[in-house]
């Protein structure tokens, strides 16, 4: 096999194909609305990568969705399709909220408490759909869909109840600040952090101009976390062995009802960590009334299969992505185009890596031109040349 | 109470129009051995397509054939992912969800001025015209076109799928595709047709909201209907009249949230939108044990192995 | 062979590869007109490809096709209809929730304007044709309510409906009761002597030695001749399959039973649809013996094995092994009470394919301290653990630990089976359909294995719908029949007639 093979067989080269053919089709669809689509993509670019804050920025958008992408990604592995992210997202925010408000305990406990408290309105949406599927058989994509409306109007019902709701706005009521998560929250306003500062631009500008914070750090130890439990553990083994065959697995005596419901629980958790990071790590640190869906779980779905379902594989590909939202802001902004490109070549990537066969079928091709290339040497100079594995 | 209860039916009546042609375009789908989770973006893109065909031309039917043709081009990805390339139809089926929603408002954009909403576009008629009944207690009777449509498309695709020779090969394809392909039936041009078709009708149901229900595509137009829509074909048992049915269900389920909302309860208008999604849960606890899908839907055909 | 019209078909110089494996090379075929002609290999030799190729749903790379001495070119099973070929596969093709009319009629409608079907006039052809061939069959029955052996000739019609004049049947006897199989020679003879033409794909001897005319053997995918049936014997015809001399008996020393392990008592057991597959059986296994169950598939074998097993609830009846009672508990509680299973559908039920061979061996045991400390699991001694069996058992290819299971070949993946239930020593061990689709050193293999786990001690209950298999190994043979045991004997007294008999629900003499 050539490298060139060798390279077209790897997971790496689908995906990449497949980002390839995203920016080809938005570029067609750019082109045919009039806007210049090599001027619009230096746009996206610059918009992501410009200056030292645009890149925070990326970072802070890439926390939600590498966390909503491991939680796919973990729940593909295991057999199961999470579209409820976004309902576990949802419900994440919801329940980091209420309690975020209603407490206000030191930093020490108030973090990990709120961080907890969204971890099990997820965990819990997440768990409902896995009993529905393991005891009812009812497939995990209607239900979750169903799950993620329900959160959706739960949300706005938290958001305009009498207890939640802050006056004159469309939010409820910020969480208490000492459940903040921001990196150096406290000492970049004080005197001595501002004076630091000072002395640093591109920090303070990212300090200051931005809620970086310790989400992602979290996600990329999550992301490790998941990846050892997936191929290191007996859990990990029971509930890939459900995910490939369930009939074997029940035969030799794993539960297969258990593992479902407790693969989806992890993975609702995880999304619901996600909504959580977000209420204590970005202003406004509340909820706010939804209009549409935010998208954060079918991001999470996009950076997920992009990144073949791999865990650790959601690191980069949650940043690719959030450069793409994030950059696609400015494109509208500078050019015009409507920023829904992004969805049409986030969808196009999805659509594509959805394709088992487009480079398999190149390898394929570069393999028989080989032969064939082999083939009218071996004419060429009468001697057979020693068959080689394909 | 008998104008309530008119109104309750004709709430239910038009509420449900979009569900039944999303929910025929899963049956035909599903009958031949497709899965189409692809069925809310297809219905986006036909909701968009013929609010802004309605609007650019004056003339509501031109926006209807719009969205059936728009809806049928969107799932003819399905069918090159799905047949041809024997790919997860899942997948497939949500990337067409993420795709639609952005390719729709990213058309909105472009042609109302950035809005992402479109302006009032024309209307389809109703059965009796705009006046008909009208000062009469059945005013309310008087329903969308698309709602006798609806019915229509309904009892052709039932006696299409079980008095036609065309369904008795859609049925055999989507039950034993290998026994279909021995006796010379081209199983991917069975399913390529079905899932086709399955768009068209989607587009047609995305159509019987943005100008028949209300008079304009909004980003929340089609929210989760096309699930909807999918729950009803299992609980319609993948049967046309089923499907129907399930569906008027459904319809029931909103006609009670808008006339809850509007009356003096204390339900909070919030809770009493989960009401149909909750609803479809309920009743998928309760039915989906007991109807049995085509055995080979969801499965790839893949010539020569059986 | 010159092409000629004396015969029905002439294949010659059949090539056709997959890949970089040749399933066929050059392979010759003559079939006279209407004669039973048999093609016999083992399983995998290439006898299915070849018959595939005439039929239009595989193309040969190289190679003509002759009918009647004209060259013709098949690439549809449509143009293979035309020419007059009908095809009954060895899984038959029918779509079970259509009637036998639909079925028969699918793709060839009778149809009144704008392609509205005629049902009423389908059904009169139907009725005609069955009349005309002497056919026991309902027009208006569904399939999945009609037996196996009126399945296949549902299967038959549909070949003749649509003019069939040459019927190829692929491994027809392998689900049927030996009276069945009488009536199904007894058709083929009555079709040849209407004019037809068969082609009948095998690797059992005696059918051949009963039905057929001529026989072409194939091995590995090459064409090893043709024989007169009238002149050879089945140990000839089993050498020229097999390639070496083959011992068609088992081998093995008389049981010395001990005490009863497996004791089942008044069991009955619903399938899904709620009705009862398995009525008040009882049946007992004692340790070093091998029982063997002898039925045609779907007369509750396979909710018998799951009600064992706990893969279903038991609505009466106990299950007791060595005292205990098992019924109604989890997979799980029937492993630790010692019983190993092999199952019959190894693909579903017996291996998780995506996963490799070391992940394979142990889904019984990966909680096990032996194979990682609390919750992790250490795959340097999964893959140490799986090395041992690999040589112990000759799993192939040696070294396949990191392989994935689903890159063996089939005779190895049920060698893996194998190896992980006996590796475990167990006190009884079921195996249901063992040598489904394996070849004759597989199948030699997981007989001597039966009987060396036999002699080990443990108990044995063997199921298998080939009549041979249940006769050749078992000390006892019980024979089922619409859930219940029908009747039981020792090995050598009695006989396959007596058997069919109750196979098929009649009494014994």
């Amino acid at each position: 096999m050539s490298k060139l093979e060798q390279f077209l067989r790897s997971r790496f080269a689908a995906a990449l194909a497949a980002v390839l053919v995203g920016f080809a089709v938005s570029a067609v669809v750019l082109a045919a609305a009039g806007f210049n689509p090599i001027a619009s993509f230096a746009a996206l670019f610059n918009g992501a990568f410009g200056k030292p804050k645009y890149i925070a920025n990326v970072i802070i958008k890439a926390t939600p969705i590498l966390l909503t992408g491991v939680s796919v990604s973990f729940a593909f592995k295991t057999g199961l399709f999470n579209i409820g992210a976004e309902g576990q997202y949802i419900l994440g925010t919801v329940l980091a909220t209420i309690v975020g408000v209603k407490l206000n305990l030191p930093m020490p406990l108030q973090v990990p408490i709120v961080l907890l408290s969204g971890i099990l309105g997820g965990a819990a949406l997440g768990a409902f759909v896995g009993w529905l599927k393991a005891h009812f058989g009812i497939h995990e994509v209607i239900t979750s869909i169903m799950c993620n409306w329900i959160s959706f109007y739960l949300c706005n019902y938290v958001v305009m109840s009498d207890t939640f709701h802050k006056p004159n706005s469309t939010s409820a009521l910020p969480v208490s600040p000492s459940s903040y998560t921001m990196i150096l929250g406290n000492w970049k306003k004080s005197e001595a952090g501002t004076e630091f500062l000072a002395g640093i631009p591109w920090l303070r500008e990212i300090l200051l101009k931005t809620d970086l914070n310790y989400g992602f750090i979290i996600g990329i130890l999550v992301a490790i976390l998941i990846s050892f439990v997936l191929t290191r553990t007996k859990l990990g083994y029971e509930l890939r062995a459900v995910g490939f065959n369930r009939d074997a697995a029940r035969f030799s005596g794993i539960s297969v009802e258990k593992n479902i419901v407790l693969s989806m629980l992890i993975a609702g958790g995880i999304c619901g960590l996600a909504g959580a990071l977000t209420i204590t790590g970005i202003s406004p640190h509340t909820i706010t009334l939804l209009a549409a869906m935010e998208s954060y779980g079918f991001n999470g779905m996009s950076v997920a299969f992009i990144a073949a379902c791999s865990p650790i594989g959601c690191i980069p590909s949650s940043i690719l992505f959030a450069s793409l939202i994030y950059g696609g802001m400015t494109v509208q902004q500078v050019m015009g185009a409507p920023s829904d490109i992004i969805n049409i070549m986030i969808g196009t990537i999805v659509f594509f890596t959805a394709l088992p066969g487009i480079t398999p079928l190149l390898a394929n091709m570069v393999a028989r031109r080989r032969k064939e290339r082999e083939n009218i040497r071996v004419s060429k100079d009468g001697t057979p040349l020693p068959e080689k594995e394909v | 109470m008998f104008d309530n209860l008119i109104l309750l039916i004709g709430i239910t009546l038009m509420y449900s129009t979009p569900l039944v042609f999303g929910a025929l375009g899963g049956v035909i789908s599903e009958r031949s051995g497709v899965t189409n989770i692809g069925i809310e973006g297809m219905m986006v893109i036909g909701a968009i397509s013929a609010a802004s065909a309605s609007y650019f031309t004056g003339n509501p039917w031109i926006g209807f054939l719009a969205a059936g043709i728009c809806g049928a081009l969107v799932a003819l990805l399905h069918a090159v992912a799905s047949v041809t390339f024997a790919a997860d139809q899942t997948v497939s089926g949500v990337a067409i969800n993420m795709l639609a929603p952005g390719l729709a408002l990213f058309a909105c954009r472009l042609f109302f001025d950035g809005a992402a909403m479109s302006p009032i576009a024309t209307k389809l008629p109703k059965i009796l015209g705009e006046t008909g009944l009208a000062g009469t207690p059945f005013a309310n009777l008087n329903v969308n076109v698309t709602t006798v449509l609806a019915l229509l498309f309904t009892v052709i695709m039932w006696f299409v799928l079980y008095k036609t020779k065309w369904g008795l090969r859609i049925r055999a394809v989507g039950e034993h595709p290998a026994a279909a392909d021995t006796l010379g039936i081209d199983v991917y041009r069975v399913r390529y047709a079905c899932v086709l078709l399955s768009g068209m009708l989607a587009g047609f149901g995305g159509a019987a909201m943005t100008i028949a229900i209300i008079s304009q595509f909004t980003q929340t137009a089609i929210s989760g209907h096309g699930f909807i829509a999918m729950a009803a074909v299992i609980f319609g048992k993948w049967t046309p009249f089923g499907a129907y049915g399930a569906c008027l269900l459904f319809g029931f389920t909103q006609a009670l949230v808008i006339m809850l909302g509007g009356g003096n309860f204390v339900v909070p208008s919030q809770i009493l939108s989960m009401l149909p999604y909750a609803m479809t849960i309920v009743v998928l606890i309760l039915f989906v044990g007991r109807s049995v899908a085509p055995k080979a839907d969801g499965v790839p055909y893949i010539k020569g192995s059986r | 062979m010159e092409a000629s019209p004396d015969y029905a078909v002439q294949m010659h110089g059949i090539l056709k590869t997959f890949g970089s494996f040749t399933a066929l090379d050059r392979v010759d075929l003559d079939v006279r007109k209407q004669t039973v002609h048999a093609i016999l290999g083992e399983n995998g030799a290439g006898k299915t490809t070849l018959m595939n190729i005439l039929y239009g749903l595989y193309q040969a790379d190289e190679g003509e096709i002759f009918m009647s001495g004209n060259k013709v070119s098949i690439t549809s099973p449509t143009e293979a209809i035309k020419h007059g070929i009908g095809m009954v596969h060895q899984h038959f093709m029918l779509v079970e929730n259509f009637t036998v009319t639909e079925n028969i009629i699918l793709g060839d409608e009778v149809c009144g304007a704008a392609g509205v079907l005629d049902m009423a006039k389908a059904r009169k052809e139907v009725m005609a044709l069955v009349n005309e061939y002497g056919f026991d069959v309902d027009p208006d029955a569904k399939i999945e309510d009609i037996t196996v052996g009126m399945q296949q000739r549902v299967e038959i019609l549909k070949a003749l409906y649509r003019g069939a004049e040459v019927l190829i049947l692929d491994e027809p006897t392998a689900v049927l009761t030996p009276q069945e199989i009488e009536k199904l020679i007894e058709i083929m003879h009555d079709l040849i002597a209407k004019g037809k033409t068969i082609i009948i794909i095998t690797h059992k001897l005696k059918e051949i030695m009963q039905s057929a005319d001529e026989c072409s053997i194939i091995r590995r995918g090459v064409y090893m001749g043709t024989v007169d049936v009238k002149n050879t014997s089945e140990t000839e015809l089993a050498s020229k399959m097999v390639g070496r001399n083959v011992n068609l008996t088992v081998e093995k020393t008389p049981a010395t039973p001990g005490d009863v392990v497996l004791s089942v008592r008044g069991l009955t057991v619903k399938d899904e649809r709620g009705i009862e597959q398995v009525r008040n059986l009882s049946l007992d296994v004692h340790a070093g013996e091998i029982v063997g169950i002898a039925g045609i598939d779907g007369n509750g074998q396979q909710e018998l094995v799951d009600a064992i097993t706990n893969l279903v609830k038991a609505e009466s009846g106990t299950i007791t092994i060595n005292g205990e009672q098992i019924q109604n508990t989890t997979p799980r509680n029937t492993f630790l009470h010692s019983i190993a299973t092999i199952p019959s559908d190894r693909h579903r039920w017996g291996l998780v394919l995506p996963f490799a061979v070391s992940e394979n061996t142990v889904l019984e045991r990966h909680a096990d301290e032996e194979f990682g400390a609390g919750l992790t699991l250490d795959y340097d001694k999964l893959r140490a653990y799986t090395t041992k069996l690999i040589e112990q058992f000759d799993i192939r290819p040696s070294g396949c630990e990191d392989e994935r299971m689903s890159g063996l070949s089939g005779g190895n993946q049920q060698k893996a089976i194998i190896a992980r239930m006996v590796s475990a020593a167990p006190n009884m061990l079921i195996a249901f359909q063992p040598t489904r689709g394996l070849d004759v050193g597989a199948i030699e293999f997981v007989h001597k294995t039966l009987i060396a786990e036999r002699d080990r001690g443990a108990a044995i209950l063997l199921i298998s719908f080939e009549l041979d298999e249940v006769m050749d190994v078992s000390d006892t043979i019980a024979v089922i029949y619409h859930g219940q045991i029908t009747g039981t004997f020792a090995q050598g007294t009695v006989d396959e007639n007596q058997l069919g008999l109750l196979m098929a629900g009649g009494e014994a003499k």
